[in-house]
């Protein structure tokens, strides 16, 4: 960003070189920021976690509510009562969300390098807030500004639209008139606000540059600078006739999940947006810490489901061990000279793995947990005996 | 008049040579050699070849070409070129140690042509004309595409006739790795009128010019006026090839030197074709002692100069006169110094620099640049020059310009940032530098990894960053004349001043090698498959979970494996399974 608005002060536009990949909106922020940029970047911390706080608090009111009115609808089986949450476990949830995230090393690294990454996760923050508590209209705002800060969320507006649905009880068919109404009022929102927002960038900077810098570059992926993602790698060793097929590829890669997601976690929209922003994180084309903090900082909410995780030990060791191992071997690749880049690229994809198994092991509990709810806790076999519950 | 104050000059072409028939003009050669001790003992001999062509190559086919090169003169006409440089050059020239360069060029290969105004695809035409040129040359100019390819605002102005200067003609091209050798010498002389058959030519030998610390020669094209009207234009090739010989700083030789000794050959007779066929050699004594050295044998004149700023004598061989090949059949000139002159004593030249990369690791570097003025009261400003490759990302807020501890602030900047793979930076600034002063400029990069297949064969090598172009106009102590061009053309094209204070000088400085992070090359299959992989569990375990639903284990009766597992228990006396 310092850069961009050097060359802007040159008199050179910043989209004409390959350095300054950020959004116009940004660079004019920072225009006047740029001095306080530390306290700014504690500011967005600060405001994520108050964001968060707030939603969950409402999200686990919404929780209670529903849970109170399946026991009465006499869905649940008679002996889950283990399982059923009450408000005295779920009062300090909101705190150990903000806590987990403004405590998460992930995140303080994030602000100490001043990473726009934070601004990324409070713009997201407050569309979650403005999605629980029911504002459709402010969600809309909110998600197309994420949209046109980086464009994976645009996978978020299905979790944000069956939860809106869910709280004005327009139930999901496709055959309802209503919930084509009210989809499409939502989809209308998100586009008015995204094509303001980007009139307004070509506005401040008086050409349509940014587009092919922004978005190109987060689509072609044509700096293979190291991250954390799996991309950088993949890439500098790709042959040159396949490049395209394999971006196009990593690309859907991300998006495709939003579809069968949504169908299997429509009764959970919340969940689903936990899912969503995880795999956002883990296959976006330039990741960074920042982003994982976004949705570790969930986790507290599904605390409940931890009888039902399988590897959360292994998997925890995995993340920490990863995330020690990263500098130093980084280090001992670009400074030292005595290790190289396969070393690097090993941690990434171990470290990827744990991500994807972590979001897998968290699904598998929540849907065991809700099979559990129906069918009920002891599960017996024809003959009597306990029975194991497989996935068929 | 310098070539300096005819850019300036506003050519009416049209009314020229309109009126003129086409036909072959006259055309005139000029060979001269020029021999210099330098400071530290070695001796660096300049050829200019000069083909002077009373004809408009630009308006109507010329078809009878005699000492203008065919290939040279179709090329010109054919893209609609206006100006040629072209410079191979091996070695750098040391101007700490050996004083101002007469004509230097940076190491590698160097091009910048200006194209003629009716050029309407400059891009395309620069295209054709480097790979036309890589072949005369037998150089591997075809690599210059627009990944190295540059349009200087204020550092290359026309050195020939020019009617407005829209800087989107010109191009300027270094390849910092491109290596000189035999081949490219052969070509070269293969277009002088006279080959390497007669006149100055004939020392032109391989073997010995390759052994040389300093290696360069070079190819000038340019418009000038045919006659001081200026109502015509004529075309002028000047072929030049600098060399400078280190026997005596190497330890193999006494500082005496002679034309055997240096290229194992004399010369015998001028070049039939050439109007004049001169050898200069350097005679000026050093602190105004006379009879410190001794030519042999007797010149026939010896002309007085005043070249950068500094008065010098120079002995004059014509090989054109009778009177010199009359003793014996063939001319060594030969050079004794009477006295060993104390070498301490290195006079510093007024405007040098250096450059080099700092820095630690293969993330981040530092580019720094010295420049130094010695002249003890007079400031001058300097334009500088530099092209970075696109994979150092440099940095432009961390540029900084520090002159005796204080901030310098360039009175002009003109910064073009690079695109991946398209193009790369170009950075223009104007700096005044101070009287006696050191000036600092420094600007951080970011070093990227490229894909596998951009690397060079040999990438711990390292990857090269052409030289940065100084131009200054350096004041001079004494008042320096004017030379008609056409009298001594060796001087004012080696030594060019715009008016009596102050001569032109371009300087570059070393060419940078720096390393890059570099992928495993062995791992291209393994990369993909691992990668995939990681993809792939994420889809399957997203996939088992989204497609099957859980359901209560039904009993089964046992596969083969537990039969035979309970089979076994059974004779061990354990309750089966």
């Amino acid at each position: 960003v310092v850069e961009g608005l050097a060359l802007l002060d040159l008199g050179v536009s910043p989209y004409s070189g390959a350095i300054f990949h950020e959004t116009p909106l940004i660079i004019y922020l920072f225009h006047f920021l740029i001095e306080y940029a530390e306290l700014v970047f504690m500011i967005t911390d600060v405001l994520t976690a108050v964001a968060l706080y707030l939603a969950i608090q409402d999200f686990n009111k919404v929780v209670f509510k529903k849970q109170k009115l399946l026991i009465e609808l006499d869905k649940y089986a008679p002996d889950v009562a283990e399982l059923i949450r009450t408000p005295m476990e779920m009062h300090y949830i909101p705190l150990k969300v903000a806590l987990f995230y403004l405590l998460n090393p992930y995140t303080v690294m994030s602000c100490v390098a001043k990473s726009t990454c934070a601004i990324n996760n409070t713009v997201i923050a407050f569309f979650i807030l403005a999605t629980i508590k029911g504002s459709a209209f402010l969600s809309a705002v909110f998600l197309a500004l994420a949209t046109y800060q980086s464009l994976y969320p645009l996978t978020l507006f299905a979790p944000a639209l069956l939860y809106l649905l869910q709280r004005q009880f327009i139930p999901i068919k496709l055959k309802s008139k209503s919930f084509w109404l009210y989809t499409v009022q939502y989809a209308a929102l998100y586009l008015c606000s995204l094509v303001v927002i980007v009139c307004l960038s070509f506005f401040l900077l008086n050409s349509w540059d940014f587009i092919p810098s922004v978005y190109g570059f987060i689509l072609s992926v044509p700096d293979l600078t190291p991250n954390i993602g799996l991309f950088w790698y993949f890439f500098a060793e790709m042959f040159e006739h396949f490049s395209l097929f394999f971006v196009c590829v990593f690309q859907i890669n991300v998006f495709f999940y939003t579809i069968p997601l949504a169908i299997k976690l429509k009764e959970h929209p919340v969940f689903f947006m936990f899912v969503q922003i995880a795999i956002i994180s883990i296959f976006k084309s330039y990741p960074t810490v920042g982003d994982i903090a976004l949705y570790m900082a969930f986790l507290p909410v599904w605390s409940h489901l931890y009888r039902f995780l399988r590897n959360i030990f292994i998997l925890s060791c995995v993340l920490i061990v990863c995330s020690l191992l990263f500098p130093v071997l980084w280090h001992l690749w670009i400074y030292a000279g005595s290790a190289n880049s396969n070393f690097y690229y090993a941690i990434t994809l171990t470290f990827n793995i744990g991500q994807i198994l972590l979001i897998s092991d968290y699904f598998y509990a929540f849907l065991r947990r809700e099979y559990y709810l129906t069918h009920g806790l002891h599960l017996t076999r024809q003959d009597g005996t306990e029975a194991m519950l497989v996935l068929k | 008049g310098g070539m300096l104050a005819a850019a300036v000059l506003l050519l009416l072409v049209a009314a020229g040579p309109g009126l003129v028939p086409v036909r072959a003009g006259r055309d005139a050669l000029r060979e001269e050699l020029l021999l210099s001790p330098l400071p530290d003992g070695d001796v660096a001999a300049t050829f200019q070849f000069r083909t002077r062509w009373d004809a408009d190559l630009q308006r109507g086919a010329v078809s009878h070409y005699r000492l203008f090169p065919k290939a040279l003169g179709r090329l010109v006409a054919a893209l609609g070129v206006r100006e040629l440089h072209l410079a191979l050059t091996q070695g750098f020239w040391r101007t700490r140690v050996w004083g101002q360069p007469p004509l230097q060029a940076p190491a590698g290969a160097e091009l910048w042509v200006w194209f003629q105004p009716t050029v309407t695809d400059v891009d395309k035409a620069w295209e054709e004309l480097s790979n036309i040129l890589s072949g005369i040359f037998c150089a591997s100019l075809n690599f210059i595409d627009s990944t190295n390819t540059v349009t200087p605002t204020a550092s290359f102005k026309p050195l020939g006739l020019a009617n407005g200067t829209d800087h989107h003609l010109l191009r300027y091209a270094v390849l910092p790795r491109e290596v000189v050798c035999t081949e490219n010498l052969t070509p070269w002389k293969k277009l002088l009128p006279c080959g390497s058959k007669a006149g100055l030519a004939v020392l032109l030998k391989a073997e010995r010019l390759f052994h040389s610390s300093y290696h360069s020669q070079a190819v000038h094209i340019r418009p000038i006026c045919r006659d001081a009207s200026c109502l015509a234009v004529s075309w002028e090739l000047r072929q030049t090839l600098t060399v400078v010989f280190d026997t005596f700083s190497s330890g193999q030789g006494k500082k005496d030197w002679s034309l055997f000794k240096m290229f194992s050959r004399t010369l015998t007779d001028a070049c039939p074709l050439a109007s004049q066929s001169k050898v200069y050699v350097d005679i000026s004594p050093k602190n105004k002692e006379k009879e410190l050295l001794e030519v042999t044998p007797p010149p026939t004149s010896v002309h007085e100069a005043i070249v950068q700023g500094d008065k010098r004598t120079y002995a004059v061989y014509d090989l054109l006169s009778p009177s010199l090949f009359n003793t014996s059949r063939s001319l060594n000139v030969q050079l004794k110094w009477k006295r060993p002159q104390d070498s301490s004593d290195l006079p510093t030249p007024i405007l040098h620099a250096q450059r080099y990369v700092s820095g630690y690791g293969l993330q981040t570097g530092e580019i720094s640049t010295l420049i130094y003025n010695t002249h003890p009261y007079r400031a001058f400003p300097v334009i500088l020059l530099e092209t970075v490759p696109w994979y150092l990302r440099l940095y432009v807020h961390t540029l900084t310009i520090i002159t005796k501890g204080k901030e310098n602030k360039p009175s002009y900047i003109h910064y073009q940032p690079a695109q991946d793979r398209r193009r790369p930076h170009l950075l223009e600034m104007l700096i005044q530098l101070p009287a006696n002063s050191v000036t600092k400029i420094t600007i951080q990069f970011e070093r990227a990894l490229l894909k596998w297949t951009e690397y060079t064969p040999d990438p711990n090598h390292g990857f090269y960053v052409s030289s940065s172009v100084l131009s200054a106009l350096v004041p001079s102590v004494i008042a320096m004349k004017d030379v008609d061009v056409e009298q001594s053309p060796l001087f004012t094209s080696l030594f060019p001043s715009s008016d009596g204070s102050s001569y032109f000088v371009r300087l570059y400085t070393e060419p940078l090698l720096v390393n890059l992070p570099t992928p495993d090359f062995s791992m291209p299959y393994n990369v993909i498959c691992l990668t995939c992989t990681v993809v792939a569990v994420c889809y399957g375990s997203f996939y088992n979970l989204l497609t099957r639903t859980f359901h209560v284990e039904e009993p089964s009766r046992g596969g083969l494996a537990k039969r035979l597992a309970n089979i076994i228990r059974k004779f061990r006396g354990v309750p089966p399974l």
